[in-house]
């Protein structure tokens, strides 16, 4: 049954995730994906600033951005859409992103067990050599794709 | 202290608001709605996150004006605890400061619903200040 469907990809699915809810109007957009990454960008916004004084993104929207680009990347990585909550997610933050500049996420899925994913990855503004945040974080499933059978809807923030 | 103060553009522009107080440090919340929706009526781990940290630097502001304290605030990092989901209705958080020095701070925040004992996500903060 599970291999009729089609598997999971980040582009696609970027089409309607990003349309409503928070990511939508957070205005994400898909970038690039690997077979075990998705990058996605944070494009800079007037009101979506962190301090008064500096045109600068606030952090909030970055670890946004890298919690939806880890569900994403655990998407891509099992190539199902299986619902995931996040457990723990971990910023550390390097410097400021650059002035009146988008932010790029991308994040790894490095290991999957039977219930819990790991992922890793920055955030930079252009280089990815000079990263704004490094994050980590873990993930648990919680329940099967929704595509597969009637999903029961279990808690957890996605 | 006013709200403009407490509050980031993006806070105010998520629908952040301070609606109280306790010990002396900003209560805030958020209401549900499009702006923090992740999963259909769920609010996105990512608004769960902004709203801890909003209310984590809320608090920090809050203590440091009191010492007359004028410094700037440097985020080190942010570690949140995804305790239950976010369902779909206010939430609300208070920081606490754990440990304040003169170069750095932690804080500790909890988010909540409708029980107060049954936080739904948690985050420790660490701040530098210069």
């Amino acid at each position: 049954m599970s291999n009729t469907l089609p598997r999971f990809d980040a582009r696609e699915a970027s089409k309607y995730f990003f349309r409503h809810g928070h990511t939508g109007w957070l205005g994400l957009r898909f970038h690039d994906l690997g077979e075990n990454w998705v990058e996605l960008e944070l494009p800079w916004r007037e009101d979506l600033l962190g301090e008064p004084s500096r045109p600068v993104l606030a952090s909030g929207p970055i670890i946004s951005l890298m919690d939806m680009a880890s569900g994403m990347a655990i998407w891509q990585t099992t190539g199902t859409f299986t619902p995931v909550a996040t457990l723990d997610l971990r910023v550390d933050y390097q410097r400021p992103a650059r002035e009146r500049a988008s932010v790029l996420g991308r994040v790894e899925c490095y290991r999957t067990t039977r219930s819990a994913v790991f992922v890793r990855g920055i955030a930079h503004d252009g280089d990815p050599a000079d990263p704004v945040a490094h994050v980590a974080g873990v993930f648990m499933t919680i329940a099967a794709d929704p595509r597969q059978k009637d999903n029961p809807g279990s808690g957890g923030q996605p | 202290m006013a709200d403009i103060e407490l509050l980031s553009a993006y806070a105010r522009s998520l629908g952040i608001t301070v609606v109280g107080q306790e010990g002396g440090l900003p209560l805030l919340s958020v209401d549900f709605g499009p702006n923090v929706e992740g999963r259909p009526q769920h609010f996105h781990g990512g608004a769960t996150a902004g709203l801890l940290e909003t209310a984590g630097y809320a608090a920090l502001r809050t203590v440091l004006h009191k010492e007359g304290r004028e410094v700037g605030m440097k985020p080190i990092n942010i570690t949140v605890q995804y305790l239950s989901a976010g369902k779909s209705r206010p939430t609300f958080a208070l920081g606490r400061i754990t440990r304040l020095g003169r170069r750095n701070a932690n804080i500790t925040v909890e988010a909540w619903q409708d029980d107060r004992e049954r936080p739904i996500a948690s985050a420790v903060m660490n701040i530098l200040m210069a």
